[in-house]
C-alpha cells in the first residue's frame, strides 16, 4: 500500500508561450507509515507536487498509482482518493467557516455521507487528536486563536480519516510554542495511527526534529530523497539553490573544521549534544 | 526624545456579539513605555496574541491609542494634521508580500509612495532607482512582481517603502512566509538601510536567529513589555523566554543544554563563531 509517481511530468500553461515545466520527470515512492519532509525554495515544484497526490492536478505526463491503482483511470473514485489523501493547505483556518468549530469538523465526513452519528464521532475523536479541549468545540472558530484555529482546520482533514496527510507549512506565522505544539502533536497522531505524513517546511530545524525521510525539490525535480543526516551534508548545494541546513550541522561543521573530532552529520540539537559531551568524554 | 516614543500606551477593542451588543472588552495593549533612538534596530518578540502587532500599527497611526500617547519624531498619532507626514516618516511591511504590491512593474509600484506624496517625476525616478539599489532589487526593476520569489517580492515592499524617505521603519513577520534563503534576503537587505542609511528599523518577528543583531529587544506578553534588553541579556534567560512561549535560536539552546551537562561555557551565546571559540577554548 503506497503512492507511487512514475515519470510525473507537469506543464502549467502548455498550449501558450508562457508555458512553464513545473515538475519534471518526479519518480517517487510514499510507502504506508513514513514522516516525509518536503522542502524546496519558492517556487520549486513543491506545492504542484502535493496537489498531484489527491488528483487535484493531473500530471501533463506520467502516472500516479495509490494503492496499486491508477487515480487518473477513467472510473477511479476521486472522492474516496480525496478522503484517503488529506491536503490541508497553507493557513487552512482562512477556510473554517461553520457557526461553530464541532460543526466544521462535522463538515468533511457528512459530505463523505456518513451517517450523523458517525460523523459526530469521527468529529470528536479528530478534534481529540489535535488536542483541542472539549470547551472550544460549540464556540464559533473565529474566536479562536491562530494556533488554535489551525488545530480545528486540521482537525476538519483527519475527521476523513485519511491514510496519508499532507500538512502545506503547517506553522507558517505561529510563535515558537505554537510550533513545537502542532509538530508534536503530528507527530503523536502519527505514531498512535501509523498515519502517513507529508510535511512541507521552510524550516530546516523542524523537518531535521521530525522527519525520517527528506525530499528536496528543485526547479521541479527532485534533487535529494534520503534521511536528514545525509540531504544536510550536502547543505553548500542546499544553500545554492536557496535553502539551508539546521543550524546544528553548521555548528558541528564549524566545530570539525577546527579539529574536533566530531561526527558531521547530525542534525538536531539532542544529537549535537550528544556528540559534543562524546569528545568530552563525559 | 527618540523617535518613536510611547507613554503609558493603551489599546482596547470592544468584542460584540452578532447582534451588536458589547460581549467584553479586550486590552490588546496595556500600559506601553517606550523609547527607540533614532537609528537603533529595535526587534519586538511576543507569542500569538501578545499584543506587539496592535502595538507596531500605532506607530504609523494605523491605530490611535485608547489611552496614552505615541510621538512619531515629535508629531502625537492623534493629531490629524500631522497624519500624512506621520504615515511618511515610519513605513509599514507587513507579512504577506503579495498584498502589498499594485504596481504591474516592480518600477512602478515601488514609485507608487512618492508621486501619492506629489513628488516631482523627475525625482519619483531618482528615488525609485536609490530604493531599489538599497534592497538590491535594481535589476530586477524592469520584471513583472508576479514573476520574483517571495524573498524578492517583500524586498520590493521594503523598497516601496523607502522610496518615502521615513526615518524609521516598522516590519510585521516580514519573512514568516518565505524560504531560508528569501528570509536571508530580507533580513540582509534591513540590516543595511539600517547601518548604511541609518534608518531605524522595528523588526517584529518569531524567527529567533534573526535578531541576534539587532540594538535592543522587547519582549511582549499579554499587552505588556514582559523583558527588554540586548539580545545577549534576553537570550541569556533561557527557560523565562519558553514559559513565554518563545524560544532562542539553535547554537544558544545548544550551548545552554552543554552548559546544563557541565561544560564551561559563557551565558548567552548568540552565533556559531561564538560556540567554536568557546568549546575550543574549554577543550585546550
Amino acid at each position: 500500500m503506497s503512492i507511487i509517481l512514475d515519470h510525473v511530468n507537469y506543464v502549467y500553461g502548455g498550449d501558450t508561450t508562457l508555458a512553464v515545466q513545473a515538475l519534471k520527470d518526479v519518480n517517487l515512492v510514499i510507502p504506508d507509515g513514513q514522516f516525509i519532509g518536503l522542502i524546496g525554495h519558492t517556487g520549486s515544484g513543491k506545492s504542484t507536487l502535493v496537489q498531484h497526490l489527491n488528483g487535484l492536478i493531473k500530471p501533463t505526463g506520467g502516472s500516479i498509482y495509490f494503492n496499486g491503482e491508477d487515480i487518473h483511470e477513467q472510473d477511479y473514485d476521486k472522492k474516496k482518493l480525496r478522503s484517503k489523501v488529506g491536503l490541508v493547505f497553507q493557513y487552512p483556518e482562512h477556510q473554517l467557516f461553520e457557526i461553530d468549530v464541532f460543526t466544521d469538523v462535522c463538515f468533511g465526513p457528512k459530505n463523505l455521507g456518513l451517517s450523523k452519528q458517525e460523523t459526530e464521532l469521527r468529529a470528536y475523536a479528530a478534534l481529540k487528536q489535535v488536542g483541542l479541549e472539549d470547551d472550544y468545540f460549540y464556540q464559533s472558530p473565529f474566536d479562536l486563536s491562530g494556533g488554535q484555529k489551525r488545530r480545528v482546520a486540521i482537525a476538519g482533514v483527519l475527521a476523513m480519516k485519511p491514510d496519508v496527510l499532507v500538512l502545506d507549512e503547517p506553522t507558517a506565522g505561529l510563535d515558537p510554542k505554537g510550533r513545537d505544539e502542532i509538530l508534536d502533536q503530528i507527530a503523536k497522531l502519527k505514531e498512535e495511527t501509523g498515519i502517513t505524513v507529508i510535511l512541507v517546511s521552510h524550516s530546516m530545524e523542524d523537518v531535521a526534529k521530525y522527519v525520517e525521510r527528506i525530499i528536496v525539490m528543485n526547479q521541479g525535480s527532485v534533487m535529494f530523497d534520503d534521511t536528514p543526516g545525509e540531504v544536510f551534508k550536502h547543505y553548500r548545494e542546499l544553500e545554492e539553490v536557496g535553502l539551508a541546513a539546521p543550524q546544528v550541522t553548521y555548528i558541528m561543521q564549524a566545530l570539525y573544521k577546527n579539529g574536533m573530532p566530531v561526527k558531521t552529520d547530525v542534525t538536531t540539537i539532542e544529537e549535537a549534544k550528544q556528540e559534543i559531551l562524546r569528545t568530552f568524554g563525559k | 526624545m527618540g523617535i518613536i516614543r510611547t507613554d503609558k500606551l493603551v489599546f482596547e477593542y470592544i468584542r460584540r456579539d452578532e447582534e451588536g451588543n458589547v460581549e467584553g472588552i479586550t486590552r490588546a495593549v496595556d500600559e506601553v513605555d517606550l523609547n527607540v533612538k533614532q537609528g537603533d534596530f529595535v526587534a519586538i518578540l511576543g507569542h500569538n496574541g501578545s499584543g506587539k502587532s496592535t502595538l507596531a500599527k500605532h506607530i504609523n497611526a494605523i491605530l490611535y491609542p485608547t489611552e496614552g500617547t505615541v510621538w512619531v519624531d515629535g508629531m502625537d498619532t492623534k493629531d490629524e494634521k500631522d497624519l500624512w507626514n506621520i504615515r511618511q516618516e515610519a513605513g509599514m511591511v507587513f507579512q504577506n508580500p503579495d498584498n502589498q504590491i499594485i504596481g504591474q512593474v516592480v518600477e512602478e509600484d515601488v514609485g507608487f509612495g512618492p508621486e501619492n506624496m506629489g513628488v516631482p517625476t523627475e525625482e519619483i525616478w531618482e528615488r525609485v532607482e536609490e530604493s531599489l539599489k538599497a534592497v538590491g532589487m535594481y535589476k530586477y526593476r524592469k520584471y513583472s512582481p508576479n514573476k520574483l520569489s517571495g524573498g524578492q517580492k517583500q524586498r520590493v515592499s521594503i523598497a516601496g517603502v523607502i522610496a518615502m524617505h521615513p526615518k524609521c521603519i516598522i516590519l510585521d513577520e516580514p519573512t514568516a512566509m518565505l524560504d531560508p534563503n528569501g528570509r536571508k534576503e530580507v533580513v540582509r537587505a534591513v540590516r543595511g538601510l539600517n547601518d548604511v542609511e541609518g534608518i531605524t528599523v522595528v523588526l517584529i518577528t518569531h524567527y529567533m536567529e534573526e535578531i541576534i543583531h539587532a540594538d535592543r529587544v522587547f519582549v511582549m506578553d499579554k499587552g505588556r513589555i514582559a523583558m527588554q534588553g540586548t539580545p545577549r541579556e534576553i537570550f541569556s534567560q533561557v527557560e523565562k523566554l519558553k514559559e513565554l512561549r518563545l524560544d532562542v535560536p539553535q547554537v544558544t539552546l545548544l550551548a545552554y543544554e552543554l552548559q546544563k551537562s557541565g561544560i564551561d561555557l559563557p551565558d548567552g551565546i548568540l552565533t556559531v563563531e561564538e560556540l567554536t571559540r568557546a568549546l575550543l577554548t574549554v577543550q585546550s
